[in-house]
């Protein structure tokens, strides 16, 4: 057994048989042309070739992978037409009477050059975009064949690195995985696995060796391990972990598109719970309907110094453009009690659970609140955006923050800064407080999520980081559920939705309950969309509502 | 002529797919546009020189717009600018 170390940038288990990629030839011939006029003709033809090209790619890849990945190619169609670029091979053409593969050639090393020698590993990366552009134009020049995938097997696919054209223009059901020898994570070969679910490992240098063509290998993406020829241990290890990933794609091919409805014709909006903005893809991939609860503290942990309005705005206008029009509910700021950040200078608290935290800093330290609505407001021109405030107890505290709202929308617009007029408020449920006078709060906004973690803990006056209270912290317990039931009933009085945005909202135990008391929308992690959609797809409400929820307010069920 | 100063606010600066959005923006006047990032300067039609500005976050450009268009050229692109970049 041999085992190689890589980095995995698209998680996952393949098994199969090694392949070399097999590059077209790119040697070229050098000539020395007397009609330079005509050879000139013969490039722009290429060139007009290879525009075309790029934009049949860019419609596949956008079938394939998304907006994305097409606009790739459509950089890569305005990079064949850049007017330097032209201008360079013009001038071989004209004054040294190259011929035009040798120009196209000459001014693809010149242009990749200037990108290698800029000192942002970015740019770096994109002197393979010129080449790409260029091997194109060159490849339509010479007549050369594509290269691909002579097998008659799927594959585990191993290159030096794969320009973005290349790996478009693969026949993905020959493709098992891949392994590059170069690359970075923001290499297309990279982006292109992760939207395609395939898993891929890079820079493994030369540890890959062309004498282990054929035989199999198991690459998992979520280790970077890549292993040639597998003992019978890790084989088996190894085959598990795929038999797992195939049931979860076989969830998923079943329950894509579907919409989480119950037999009886009940739906439920299933969303998820994301921290950052990188978090988006997994959402789209287990096919949630949109974003429950963003939590815009990593913003800020991430920060040494309050973070800026405008790169707040760069975070929120990413996922909310990324969610391509479903529903995106950011929290505000909720910090304090469990995080804790150096730079707001909050005094040590006995008990900060109960402490200065979440919207109480907002409401005490507007200046603080102010950037992040202005940031969240400017960002709302680019999705459908809904903003939530946590840690509620008091109507006052809904109008203050409300207020605050309209005063930057306010200030929005006498500066002339575009937003959006349809971006919904709603708050977090998670004190009993907020529970309780849910009549009077669902008057004043548009929907209800509930923190059942922190709901649970103050309900239960018991300590979510204390390990030892175990079995006094009951998420189940009559007491939450009631009020859960409490709130869905008041919000509904006023025409607003429920949700639950804790953890208790992926707990399968329950989903007949959550139905039943008329939960609306579940907030979950995007691993549990699928199975919390099947779950609710085989509950028929009728037949089990009354029971539950006879059960629930019954004085004789035990707590 | 129109002038006017902007300073880059997205983390990764104009990379490849914001410079192509930017060149197809400055496609749409008949306006000569022209970015400057320190001494050195670019036509903005020029995808790859205006990659290879290499400008990132943080960073000061100055736009000069000249041309019949360029009253509405230049607050065109400034939007453009403050939406994208």
């Amino acid at each position: 057994m041999i085992s190689i170390q890589g980095k995995g940038v698209s998680n996952g288990v393949a098994m199969g048989p090694l392949y070399f990629y097999q590059r077209a030839s790119s040697t070229i011939s050098r000539t020395t042309v007397s009609d330079t006029a005509a050879e000139w003709d013969r490039f722009k033809a290429a060139q007009a070739k290879a525009i075309e090209q790029l934009g049949e790619l860019a419609d596949k890849a956008r079938e394939e992978a998304g907006d994305e990945a097409a606009l790739l190619f459509e950089t890569h169609q305005m990079m064949a037409e850049d007017l330097d670029y032209e201008e360079s091979i013009q001038g071989a053409i004209n004054d040294e009477h190259l011929n035009a593969e040798a120009a196209v050639s000459d001014t693809a090393e010149q242009f990749a050059g200037m990108f290698a020698s800029m000192d942002d590993p970015y740019m770096q990366a994109r002197s393979a975009d010129v080449k790409d552009v260029s091997s194109r134009i060159i490849g339509i020049l010479t007549g050369a064949a594509q290269g691909g995938i002579d097998s008659p097997v799927p594959v585990i696919l191993a290159a030096d690195d794969l320009a973005p054209s290349e790996t478009v223009q693969l026949d993905k059901s020959k493709i098992l995985g891949f392994i590059t020898e170069g690359g970075s994570g923001s290499s297309h070969t990279a982006i292109l696995a992760r939207t395609m679910g395939i898993p891929a490992i890079i820079g493994v240098g030369n540890h890959i060796k062309a004498e282990y063509a054929g035989r199999e290998v198991i690459i998992d993406g979520s280790n970077g391990n890549v292993i040639v020829d597998a003992d019978e241990a890790t084989r088996r290890m190894l085959v598990a972990k795929m038999e797992e990933q195939k049931k979860a794609r076989e969830m998923l091919e079943r329950l894509k598109g579907l919409p989480n409805t119950t037999k009886d014709g009940i739906s439920m909006k299933v969303f998820c719970n994301i921290g950052s903005p990188d978090d988006v893809l997994p959402v789209l991939q287990n096919d949630a309907g949109g974003i429950g609860l963003f939590r815009s503290e990593f913003l800020y942990l991430n920060c040494d110094d309050y973070p800026t309005e405008d790169y707040q705005f760069q975070a929120y206008k990413k996922v909310l453009a990324d969610m391509e029009g479903r529903e995106v509910v950011i929290r505000t700021l909720d910090i304090g009690a469990d995080k804790q950040i150096g730079y707001f200078n909050l005094p040590v608290e006995e008990n900060p659970a109960m402490g200065n935290r979440a919207l109480r800093i907002c409401l005490n330290r507007p200046e603080i609140f102010r950037t992040q609505l202005r940031a969240l407001y400017r960002a709302s021109a680019f999705g459908k955006l809904s903003i939530m405030f946590p840690m509620v107890t008091s109507v006052w505290e809904v109008r203050e923050a409300k207020k605050m709202c309209e005063r930057v929308k306010d200030e929005l617009r006498s500066e002339g800064v575009s937003f959006s007029d349809d971006v919904r408020v709603g708050i977090m449920i998670e004190t009993p407080a907020a529970a309780v006078i849910s009549d009077r709060l669902a008057k004043e906004v548009d929907f209800f999520s509930c923190g059942t973690n922190d709901l649970t803990q103050y309900t239960l006056a018991c300590d979510r980081q204390n390990a030892d209270l175990g079995r006094f912290f009951n998420p189940h317990h009559t007491a939450v559920l009631r009020l859960l039931k409490m709130v869905c009933d008041n919000a509904h009085k006023n025409g607003i939705w429920v949700g639950i945005c804790g953890e208790l909202g992926a707990d399968l135990s329950l989903t007949e309950t959550f139905l039943s008391i008329g939960i609306d929308e579940l907030s979950v992690s995007p691993r549990a969309v699928l199975p919390l959609r099947q779950k609710i797809r085989e509950t028929n409400v009728a037949q089990v509502r009354e029971k539950i929820i006879q059960a629930l307010m019954s004085d004789e069920q035990p707590d | 002529m129109k002038t006017f100063e902007y300073t880059i606010t997205d983390p990764v600066g104009i990379h490849a797919r914001p410079a192509g959005i930017l060149v197809k923006k400055v496609k749409e006047f008949a306006s000569t546009v022209t970015i400057a990032k320190g001494e050195k300067s670019v036509n903005a039609l020029k995808l790859m020189a205006l990659m290879g500005l290499g400008i990132k976050q943080g960073d000061k450009i100055t736009v000069t717009v000249e041309g019949d268009d360029e009253e509405k050229a230049a607050a065109e692109i400034e939007a453009f600018l403050k939406a994208n970049l």
